[in-house]
């Protein structure tokens, strides 16, 4: 039992210096999201009167907005944004990617063509470009900001799945499928999904920081989060008016989702040195 | 071969341009509500809407509304009327778009100045306490947003040194910080990027054979990888293109620059949509336009890719 495969694997884990600090800090920004009423010293919309504009201070540990808001209340609370916008994002790439590359990469053909196609014409836009377009059509908000920018990053998940798809599709065990007469629907789904699935590991986690930071950007030009929301791109932007009074209003929550992303890039670096076999071998 | 080559980027460009037209072109129709709401005001009589409804061609089948409006544009560059400035679109955005080419020229040349021999240096001193350190400083670059470099830019060297203007554009001093910001928030991937296209250059069979033969190392180094580096290098200029605009949209609705990306921005905030539609195709054709140079400047500089292209499936 000592030599399982399991066990070596968590024994690489637990070598991977890029994996554990990763690992530890999006695991602390969890915590945090899961408690975040608990942690908080005040609830994230309450206004204080008589403390605003306060630089940090005991009471007030990140200081107070325009509004006498407590600035470490908002941000704890802002975690959970960032993990929604996090698995909300990579949820919808991920179904939209997979069925996409899967079906383009099994049946090959005039179906594989016009699928890239469609995948070429959203890499001609530059991202932020057509993230912008969406959400003129969709209207301002988080959830609208969301599916604009899983449109805009859901290709590299098609692109990887076909490759993927379309080297599995001759090999010995899906020929065997087939001779048993399994529909292509099973035959894409349980037989050649499993084996593209830890690659589909490592791009979600390499994904994910780029699909915070930019709903974060379009949070910040006002298009996202509203008000009263605590989204750190949109506190970012309203501290960007105090920029020369409170400067702590624009630092703590830039500082918070620095942290955020960088936790998930050496996550994904991690990731990618302990799942994808060809860079295990170099 | 090479005209072989040439023609397909050519057509599969044309194609592009083609879908993004009619994408944007759909954006109208594609919203909730008759597109006549986005237009006029709700109080407005029904007769009134109907008549304004056929003004603008809105009754006609969408195909000829298509050919219509693209017609307009490609002819005479008439991309209809701004909402809310009530100014053809083409006025708004002909004095914007060199401000923006201003802001985007030279920040792609000094995020190249500074990139290239950065690449090249790690990639030649892999493994060294240089390579770790600048991999390093770009792997904590990559994890801050471009909007965050700007507004600490900002608090240091406008509000806290005082050094610089914190909005406009009538200087050159005006265009320091808005470049500094738009050089740091892409650096850092055309350095990763260099470097690890140096590295595959130097596993190459031809620098092997150039070692073997007893050439000296700065002949090998200059003759064949740098050569051979070059070809990435104009391709990495023309690649970032589409990526500067975009960074360039943020930049400039920061500092407030009245380029494309504040009119884009703004537009969209007042619901002016003639005007993002506009932007956005401006935006996606200039894209188009730069990958298929980039494509078929490889293809010049490099047969085997040429061959690959023209010769295999795809």
């Amino acid at each position: 039992m000592n030599n399982s495969p399991a066990r070596e694997f968590f024994q690489s884990c637990w070598k991977n210096v890029n994996f554990m600090i990763g690992f530890i800090i999006i695991l602390s920004v969890i915590i945090i999201a899961i408690f975040a009423e608990q942690i908080a010293p005040f609830p994230f919309d309450e206004a204080h009167k008589d403390a605003i504009l306060q630089a940090p201070n005991r009471t007030y540990w990140f200081g107070t907005d325009d509004f006498g808001r407590d600035m470490f209340s908002r941000i704890i609370s802002g975690t959970r944004i960032t993990l929604q916008v996090a698995f909300v994002g990579a949820l919808i790439q991920l179904t939209l990617g997979i069925t996409v590359g899967l079906i383009s990469g099994y049946f090959g053909g005039v179906i594989d063509r016009i699928l890239m196609f469609i995948v070429d014409v959203t890499w001609c836009i530059p991202g932020t470009i057509l993230a912008l377009a969406v959400v003129t059509i969709l209207g301002k908000g988080l959830t609208n900001s969301i599916i604009a920018i899983s449109l805009v990053n859901w290709a590299s998940y098609a692109r990887t799945v076909r490759a993927k798809t379309m080297s599995l599709k001759n090999m010995a065990f899906i020929e065997t499928g087939i001779a048993f007469g399994e529909r292509p629907a099973s035959i894409m789904f349980r037989y050649i999904l499993p084996n593209v699935i830890p690659s589909i590991i490592v791009l979600v986690s390499m994904n994910l920081p780029g699909t915070i930071m930019s709903t974060t950007t379009l949070s910040f030009l006002g298009l996202g989060s509203q008000p009263p929301s605590s989204d750190w791109g949109l506190a970012i932007s309203q501290g960007m008016k105090y920029i020369s009074r409170a400067q702590w209003m624009s630092i703590f929550p830039g500082l918070a989702l620095i942290y955020t992303v960088f936790g998930f890039n050496l996550l994904g670096e991690g990731l990618r040195d302990l799942l994808d076999p060809r860079i295990k071998s170099q | 071969m090479l005209k072989d080559y040439i023609i397909k980027r050519l057509l599969n460009g044309v194609l592009l341009v083609f879908t993004v037209s009619i994408l944007v072109f759909s954006m109208l129709h594609l919203m909730p509500g008759d597109p006549i709401d986005l237009m006029v005001d709700r109080k407005v009589p029904v007769e009134r809407r109907e008549a304004l409804k056929a003004e603008f061609g809105l009754d006609r089948p969408l195909p000829e509304q298509y050919i219509t409006w693209i017609r307009k544009i490609v002819t005479k560059l008439d991309f209809g009327i701004s909402l809310r400035n009530r100014q053809p679109v083409w006025e708004l955005m002909k004095m914007r778009i060199p401000i923006s080419l201003k802001l985007c020229g030279w920040t792609l040349l000094i995020e190249m100045l500074i990139a290239i021999p950065l690449g090249l240096l790690c990639a030649y001193k892999k493994d060294t306490f240089v390579d770790r350190f600048t991999v390093n400083t770009t792997l904590l670059l990559t994890a801050i947003p471009g909007f965050w470099i700007s507004v600490l830019l900002i608090l240091i060297f406008g509000v806290k040194l005082r050094w610089f203007p914190l909005s406009g554009y009538e200087t050159a001093k005006h265009f320091v910080l808005p470049i500094a910001s738009g050089v740091i928030g892409s650096v850092a991937g055309t350095i990763r990027l260099t470097k690890t296209e140096v590295l595959d250059v130097f596993n190459e069979k031809y620098v092997l054979t150039a070692y073997a033969k007893g050439l000296p190392k700065r002949s090998v180094l200059i003759k064949h990888v740098l050569r051979n580096a070059l070809i990435l290098i104009t391709v990495l200029v023309f690649m970032s293109i589409p990526w500067l605009i975009s960074g360039a949209v943020i930049t400039e609705r920061i500092f407030a620059i009245p380029g494309m990306g504040s009119l884009m921005i703004n537009s969209i905030i007042l619901q002016d949509y003639a005007v993002v539609q506009a932007c956005v195709l401006v935006i996606s054709i200039l894209t188009v336009i730069c990958n298929i140079i980039s494509d078929i400047i490889i293809g010049l500089l490099d047969p085997r890719i040429r061959v690959s292209i023209t010769g295999g499936d795809r």
